[in-house]
């Protein structure tokens, strides 16, 4: 071990070698190009196509009835966004819609505030719980958010006398305006979706995020809050998707108990879409953007076309575009040995 | 035999006294004192399984002691998590993989503690910061780059910056060296000695006996769970500290060679060889690479960081794409290679990266075992448990697989034992051809030796086996002949009595400058090698190593990489363990 101890510190000079052997390769690039954007491209695409074969699609008519009547909604895959990608699930969004929506419609008979605020607190409480369960008690998010769905279903059949019961919007209630409109819902969701975004790039919060879905183990290691990062996500999760629903309350006038169904598997689905691993890790909120935009247009388009074959087959191939998007999505990070 | 120093403890910065921890079944350590004193790197050494990444977890809150105390600059603690520990001042780097592969080299770099201008994480100063703190380790790439497109030793070297960049007290590498070139370990010991100026107390782990002399003052050996010596090193006897490792007497370990490879080479039965590769060309890493490997024999690749040793077995089994070349399997020739039908071939790689891929830590030692080899095992689908068992055995007992039985969770093992599990994976696949990158790497001396003796006899029994190695004498004496790579060449063959150290060397300082290679490694220096070329000067290294410090610090080096942001060279650290989070 003489001559090694007696060498001065190396100068830096082999890092050179390094950069090459570590270049990656062509095709692992576009892949990953690919996965990150290929939403957005595709979605150019389709509305290219689509405005210039169809003469409807292109209105305004039908371009703000796309962003008006969907945009709540899509709060949904925000929350979800930041979920998969710490490797977990929320299937509890859909039915925390439908409760936020008649907590919403309940407290506006008491002013705007209780409308915007009691939804907000119920989201925060159930998500937090699950978080507990998750983090503190490692108990599968699988299990826990199908619990909340099954459970909140039940909570909202109880509060509504078995739906017997609907809690109206006063005509004059000011909440009314919060979901009126175009504009309204797509400011207010654009918003939303920019602060998620730097909440995601630009905190360390969102570091851990990334973080412990890449490799929890190796987080904890590194000291980084990863209990606590996984209770705030579902919190956050259950709050979005209960404030949305608030706001689609605000839309509709009244809290729809029946509403809601599978809109935590479209959310899912716009987050891989647009690119994020279900396996955590990594993703993004602008893919998520582009995943849920497309997911409209493609709706819109299915309905428009094959209107006249029932939603019995709409619904098929929605699923059919689904199963190919994922597909895809499979076989890109595949490409980029990301399993 | 325990000989604890006789100083009183209040001078230590972290203490341990009697601490026991078990896991399910398995007594992981009895009764553990453990001593460090600031300023002084302390070498924590013992065999697999022995109680090493153990105890590094019970001081740093991974895992909680079951009974005895922990305490840091003289007050008792209790980390109930790593953070808790790295906020107190105690910054480590664990064995397994300490980083997000999917994330960027900055983020990896700062996670946790990113620069943040209002409240928000300044991603430009991020940038810019891990590009200088990288630098100064060696290690010159795009931060913005996912980690895991960095090579193995630049990845360790980016834990180790991660680790030293924390203001800490205590600083704990365990294993740090198991994936780093001579080159890389030559950086890191600066590192250390940089540390140890400014008072900063360092744990070092390494089954390399030669790095311990190099860097470390103090030194502690495990075995079984129980600490069996704390003492200076200098004036320990190599041969002492490995019979302290074993528990065995002096005498019993000191055996002919160094390395437990047969020195009579093997005898060549002609005819065609068992592997046969030509012209391998691989864009920027390869350029016609050809090699044999013959029944019997052992080939070894020889070459520095960067030569193309592990992409030319990556590139024989298909794990890596070529554009040009063929691969022979005993003269058929294997078109659309991939490492599935390599394997089917009879081709069998042992991966150098063991510590992401590998081994199913959920199944048991058996399984894992036992899985790749279970369509040879099988009759009409059937597996014969008697036959599983008998080959599972045989490796546990052959590579000392230090497990409560066959039926543990290999997640469970210690570092060293799950490598050794995955090697017995490949050996019990009965390959042809076995292609072995580092195949000692992490594995404790004892275990070395059996390791070596295995593919001695393997190659004896008919197999041709391919052998990366970056410790010098176990190529040397392992291979009969040796192929030399430099840039993705091949620049040189060894045969006969000319496979020496010396003749390797030779013919790597001798071999033509690649043309297109503007940023190739630096031209190889006999020096930089980590072995010793004379195995006698061994037992009394501890002078060079002290010597070495002042060299270091006045050396070309441009600044202390321990230390980029922190207090002046030489100003003492008082408080450097801040509770802040910036
Ligand atoms: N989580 C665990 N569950 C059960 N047993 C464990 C666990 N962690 C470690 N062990 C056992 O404790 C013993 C000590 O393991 P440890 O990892 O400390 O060894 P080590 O000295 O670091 O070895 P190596 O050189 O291989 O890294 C081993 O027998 C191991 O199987
Ligand atoms: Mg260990």
């Amino acid at each position: 071990m003489t001559s090694t101890a007696l060498q001065p510190a190396p100068t830096p000079s082999g890092a050179g070698s390094d950069e090459r052997a570590a270049r990656v390769p062509v095709r692992e690039r576009v892949a990953s190009q690919v996965q990150r954007h290929g939403a957005l491209a595709v979605l150019v695409l389709v509305v290219a196509i689509a405005s210039a074969t169809s003469s409807t699609f292109p209105t305004w008519n039908n371009i703000s009835s796309i962003l008006g009547s969907n945009a709540f909604v899509w709060v949904l895959a925000l929350g979800m966004t930041f979920v998969i990608i710490t490797g977990g699930i929320d299937l509890s969004v859909g039915s925390m819609f439908a409760l936020g929506g008649v907590l919403g419609a309940y407290g506006s008979r008491h002013g705007t505030w209780l409308a915007i605020l009691l939804p907000l607190a119920v989201g925060a409480a159930w998500g937090s719980v699950q978080g507990l369960l998750i983090a503190k008690a490692r108990m599968a998010p699988f299990i826990v958010t199908l619990v909340g769905l099954l459970g909140l279903r039940g909570l909202l059949q109880a509060l509504t006398d078995e739906g017997a019961t609907t809690y109206l919007v006063p005509a004059h209630s000011w909440f009314r305006h919060l979901g009126a409109g175009t504009w309204t819902p797509v400011l207010i969701v654009a918003a939303l979706f920019a602060l998620g975004a730097l909440l995601l790039t630009r905190t360390r919060f969102g570091a851990t995020l990334t973080a412990m879905g890449g490799n929890e183990h190796a987080a904890r290691l590194m000291g980084l809050p990863v209990a606590r990062a996984k209770v705030l996500v579902y919190l956050l999760s259950g709050t979005l998707a209960a404030g949305a629903g608030a706001l689609g309350g605000a839309r509709l006038g009244s809290g729809v108990t029946t509403i809601g169904v599978g809109y935590e598997l479209t959310a899912i689905a716009s987050v891989v879409i647009g690119g994020t691993l279900l396996t955590g890790g990594a993703g993004s909120i602008g893919g998520t953007v582009s995943g849920v935009l497309l997911l409209a247009v493609i709706h819109n388009l299915i309905d428009h076309y094959f209107s006249q074959y029932g939603s019995a087959f709409t619904d098929t191939v929605n699923g059919g575009f689904l199963a190919v998007v994922v597909l895809l999505q499979t076989l890109l990070s595949r490409t980029q040995q990301l399993e | 035999m325990v000989q604890q120093e006789p100083g009183p403890g209040s001078d230590a910065i972290l203490e341990v006294a009697g601490v026991d921890k078990s896991f399910a079944g398995v007594h992981a350590l009895r009764e553990v004192d453990f001593h460090l004193r600031p300023a002084e790197v302390h070498a924590l050494i013992g065999e697999n399984g022995a109680g090493k990444s153990t105890l590094i977890k019970v001081m740093t809150g991974v895992h909680r002691p079951d009974a005895g105390t922990v305490r840091l600059a003289g007050r008792e603690r209790e980390f109930r998590n790593p953070l808790e520990a790295q906020a107190a001042g105690i910054s480590t780097i664990y064995q397994e993989v300490n980083l997000v592969p999917l994330m960027s080299v900055a983020r990896n770099l700062f996670l946790g503690r990113e620069p943040r201008r209002f409240g928000l994480v300044d991603t430009r100063r991020m940038n810019r910061e891990a590009a200088e703190v990288l630098g100064r380790f060696g290690v010159r790439v795009d931060v913005t780059r996912p980690l895991r497109t960095l090579g193995l030793g630049a990845q360790q070297m980016v834990a180790l910056a991660r680790a030293v960049q924390v203001e800490a007290r205590v600083v704990i590498m365990d294993e740090p060296t198991s994936s780093l070139e001579p080159k890389e370990v030559e950086t890191l010991f600066s590192v250390i000695r940089g540390l140890k100026e400014q008072g900063i107390a360092v744990v070092y782990v390494s089954h390399r006996l030669d790095e311990l002399y190099a860097v470390c003052d103090r030194v502690t050996v495990m075995r079984d769970g129980r600490v069996v010596h704390t003492g200076e090193i200098a004036g320990l006897e190599r041969l002492k500290l490995v019979s302290l490792m074993l528990g065995r007497e002096m005498s019993a370990v000191r055996d002919k060679g160094s390395t437990a490879f047969d020195s009579d080479s093997h005898e060549l039965r002609d005819g065609q060889p068992a592997l046969r590769a030509v012209d391998l060309t691989v864009r920027h890493r390869l350029h016609g690479v050809s090699v044999d490997v013959h029944p019997g024999e052992v080939v070894g690749l020889g070459g520095l960081l960067g030569a193309g040793r592990s992409e030319t077995a990556k590139a024989i089994i298909g794990a890596l794409a070529t554009e040009q070349g063929s691969v022979e399997v005993e003269g058929r020739a294997m078109h659309r290679r991939s490492p599935a039908s390599s394997i089917r071939a009879g081709v069998v790689m042992l991966p150098e990266d063991r510590k992401a891929e590998g081994v199913i830590p959920n199944l048991s030692v058996r399984e894992n075992i036992s899985l790749a080899a279970l369509p040879r095992l099988s009759r009409a689908g059937l597996v014969s448990q008697a036959k599983q068992d008998e080959i599972v055995t045989f490796f546990m007992k052959r590579l000392r697989i230090k497990a409560s039985g066959p039926d543990q969770k290999v997640g469970d093992l210690s570092g060293g034992n799950q490598q050794k599990v995955l090697l017995a994976r490949w050996l019990c696949l009965n390959p042809k051809v076995l292609l072995l990158d580092e195949p000692t790497r992490g594995i404790d001396v004892g275990a070395k030796a059996e390791v070596q003796g295995l593919v001695d006899e393997l190659a004896r029994d008919g197999l041709g086996v391919l052998l990366i190695s970056s410790d010098l004498e176990e190529l040397i004496e392992g291979s009969d002949r040796v192929v030399i790579l430099k840039d993705g060449r091949v620049v040189g063959h060894l045969a006969g009595d000319d496979v020496t150290e010396d003749g390797l060397l030779d013919a790597l300082a001798t071999a033509p400058e690649s043309p297109d290679l503007a940023a190739a490694p630096e031209p190889p220096d006999p020096a930089t090698t980590p072995e010793s070329p004379d195995p006698a000067e061994r037992p009394q290294p501890a002078e060079p190593a002290a010597q070495a410090a002042p060299a270091a610090s006045t050396g070309p080096q441009p600044a202390n990489p321990a230390d980029p942001a922190g207090p002046a060279p030489g100003e003492p650290r008082e408080h450097p363990a801040k509770e802040s989070q910036s």
